[in-house]
């Protein structure tokens, strides 16, 4: 027998549903109903073209074994193929599976040898998408870690008794707090191979001979540009540690002296471990970020490959060649990447949202 | 084990000085209570012992060795905490082995150690529980355990009870009574709860505004306090105080009149003073009489009436600044607006002169000398009375 819940409770779940209603309507709206669309555009052949009729594909987009997708006319019904050994020129109609003679219509005599005409194409087998992948992971990796240990260094230092302490807590913040486009703009010009400012430092200090390309050299962009996203995000992560920090219980310290713990070991035993939920937190916002990180590599490297970040990919994609389609196939794979990192992240570090210890 | 020695100590935190010179000498085995109101400085005492705060000057010497620049590491004490200071990501176990693990002991002699104060302590059932699934009092004794471990030469301890609720508080005072017995240790225990330092202590310090008051046993400072301000905190509720003059003296008393006319000679070393000086004459609740009696008499009238059951405090209107309070029978049946004729014996009163210091009683309270009877260093020092 199930025990109606009295007029009090269910007068108490209206009124969350109602309070929540607002809430849900305009995430469904703007987050809902993007992200769903996204999902259905990677399964079809759409573009960015006002007359172009829009097809639904499967999962071409993402992998797809057959002639070049490009080849694709709507007119023929069916891909137009230059068969290069018999110097023909052929139908491919995907539905029966057939070669058809262009100007007869008839099924094509000779045997095709399928290997000259088919390929594996599509996102997953795409050179450039692995090479962004690549980057992305390389550049939230390395500029995630490096942010953290500088992060956590700068909060130590924050956190300890000094004059000036809240002045430097605000200056500390000024790298966050400029837009991400006018800093990244910024630090363009002053990388800038002709008139940076970094090179003239540099020159002077002897420590190069010419001046570096730093946004166009293969092997420096990713580094020039993971060197301005921790410029720029250790803030961030040092004022997140530094509130953790500041939530330490004074009198364990007080009780480590006692005890005679040696400072680092004080560090490492008691407030590594007290602050790690921070952390975590602090870790999975960066990662999160970092993942999908895309106006500062645009405005500092554009569409170079060297620094192409999967974000940068789909934008390329979606924009400049208008393949809605496909560029919605990439931006679909990146949120999944995203999603399953986060997922593995707190399933593995059983990261405590609620605080607690 | 081992003595304490202060000497001068000071300690200013720039500008502002909270310990104004304390000599306190702590003996062997002693156990030591600093009482005083917030902001007296005892807590300040007890981390200058420490060693969490540095002495700004005198000296501080812990079994015969002066310790004002080692680290408290090095000092052999073992402190607990307010609020208990457990590491929150250990184990009661690993909270207890913790130090002696990075001091590199055997892992054999930490179980030893480790075991023992469990079983003192009775946590033995508690070793594999983290500090927030334990309730506050067994998180002290964990801290208490933490500190036993240690085998310090000084135990001190910071308001331990503080954050207890009563009753733990009660149960608690008695195993840390129990303790200092068992352990043969000396301990220097702060609290501003009166009924904390007048149970536990061999010598309490009664410390106000950096200055140590007055040093003796509980019953000492409850029959002999040395000033105004001794004889207003110790007791509860606290003593009334008349300000009223000397109408004549002799050698061994001093008469002085009282409200609505009487006089009360009060069997005091009279010599200091002279008739006509002004004085403030001391009287605890406890010793008023509710309908007259003693050797003089005083007319009031009850303004409140707060009845305890055992007990019925008369707060009473009877011609001075404050009201005057009374303890009476828990039968009691004064009534609000009633007048009472309060019954004073002069052996009871208290006699301060004009600077507060108490003009000594000629009779010696026979348990104002003894300890609590447990040997040699529970003895508390010869009274120094002024008078």
């Amino acid at each position: 027998m199930t025990v109606r819940a009295s007029k009090l409770t269910r007068q108490r779940v209206r009124a969350a549903w109602v309070f929540l209603a607002p809430m849900l309507i305009v995430l469904a709206l703007v987050a809902g109903w993007p992200l769903l669309s996204t999902f259905s555009y990677s399964f079809t052949d759409k573009t960015l073209t006002a007359d172009s009729e829009t097809r639904f594909v499967g999962v071409s987009n993402y992998v797809f074994y057959g002639p070049n997708l490009n080849d694709w006319d709507d007119e023929l019904d069916g891909y137009f193929i230059v068969y290069e050994p018999d110097d023909a020129l052929l139908v491919y109609r995907p539905d029966t599976d057939t070669f058809y003679d262009l100007d007869t219509d008839q099924p094509y005599a000779d045997n095709v040898d399928r290997s000259q005409i088919f390929e594996w194409q599509g996102l997953l087998v795409d050179g450039l998408w692995w090479k962004s992948v690549w980057n992305t992971t390389a550049f939230a990796v390395i500029s995630v870690a490096l942010e953290l240990i500088l992060g956590m260094a700068v909060a130590l230092i924050l956190n300890a008794n000094m004059p000036g302490r809240s002045v430097m807590r605000a200056a500390v913040l000024i790298p966050w707090a400029i837009p991400t486009i006018v800093s990244a703009q910024m630090w363009g010009w002053m990388l800038n191979d002709q008139y940076g400012v970094i090179n003239e430092v540099f020159l002077g200090l002897g420590f190069i001979e010419d001046r570096l390309a730093y946004t166009a050299n293969p092997l420096l962009a990713l580094p020039s540009v993971i060197a301005v996203d921790v410029w720029k995000t250790t803030p961030f992560m040092s004022l997140l540690i530094l509130a953790a920090l500041q939530l330490l219980p004074g009198e364990c310290y007080e009780a480590a002296r006692v005890d005679g713990v040696h400072p680092i070991k004080v560090f490492v035993k008691i407030t590594l471990p007290l602050i790690r939920p921070a952390l975590m937190v602090a870790v999975i916002f960066r990662s999160l970020d970092a993942l999908r990180i895309f106006d500062l590599i645009y405005v500092l490297t554009s569409n170079t490959r060297d620094t192409m970040s999967m974000s940068v990919y789909a934008r390329q994609q979606l924009v400049d060649f208008q393949n809605v389609g496909y560029g919605s196939a990439a931006s679909t794979t990146l949120f999944l990447i995203i999603t399953s990192f986060t997922v593995v992240y707190i399933a593995l570090g059983r990261v405590n949202f609620g605080g607690e210890r | 084990m081992a003595d304490v020695t202060l000497r001068n100590i000071h300690k200013s935190f720039g500008e502002l000085e909270i310990i104004k010179g304390v000599d306190l000498d702590v003996t062997d085995n002693e156990f030591v209570v600093f009482v005083g109101p917030s902001g007296c400085g005892k807590s300040t005492l007890l981390r200058l012992i420490a060693g969490l705060e540095d002495i700004t000057a005198g000296d501080l010497s812990i079994d015969g060795q002066v310790v004002n620049d080692l680290p408290p590491a090095q000092r052999g004490i073992a402190m607990v905490f307010q609020s208990y200071a457990l590491y929150p990501h250990m184990t009661v176990q690993e909270n207890m082995a913790f130090g002696l693990k990075l001091a590199k002991e055997s892992r054999q002699s930490i179980d030893q150690k480790v075991g023992d104060a469990a079983r003192i302590l009775q946590l033995e059932e508690l070793l594999k529980r983290k500090p927030k699934e334990l309730s506050g009092g067994q998180r002290q004794r964990v801290a208490i355990g933490r500190a036993i471990v240690r085998n310090p030469k000084v135990f001190l301890f910071d308001e331990p009870l503080s954050n207890l609720d009563a009753a733990l508080r009660v149960q608690m005072r008695i195993e840390i009574a129990r303790l200092h017995e068992d352990l043969n240790a000396t301990m220097i225990y702060v609290t501003h709860d009166q009924i904390e330092a007048m149970t536990l202590a061999d010598k309490i310090v009664v410390l106000n505004a950096g200055v140590v008051e007055q040093v003796g046993s509980p019953l000492e400072l409850y029959h002999h306090p040395h000033n105004l301000f001794v004889a207003g905190f110790i007791g509860s509720p606290k003593m009334n105080f008349m300000t009223t003059s000397v109408t004549g003296v002799s050698g061994d008393s001093a008469t002085v009149s009282l409200p609505g006319g009487a006089a009360i000679t009060v069997p005091v070393q009279g010599g200091r003073l002279k008739a006509g000086d002004d004085v403030t004459l001391g009287i605890r609740p406890e010793h008023m009489m509710e309908g007259g009696g003693g050797d003089a008499q005083m007319p009031g009238s009850v303004f409140v009436v707060e009845r305890l059951g055992g007990e019925t405090y008369l707060y009473v209107r009877g011609g001075t600044d404050d009201l005057i309070t009374l303890q009476a029978g828990g039968d009691s049946t004064a009534k609000s607006g009633d007048t009472v004729s309060i019954g004073i014996a002069a052996s009871t009163c208290h006699l301060f002169d004009a600077d507060g210091i108490a003009v000594s009683r000629i009779e010696r309270h026979p348990l104002a000398d003894v300890g609590r009877g447990k040997g040699p260093g529970s003895r508390a020092e010869t009274p120094a009375e002024a008078g």
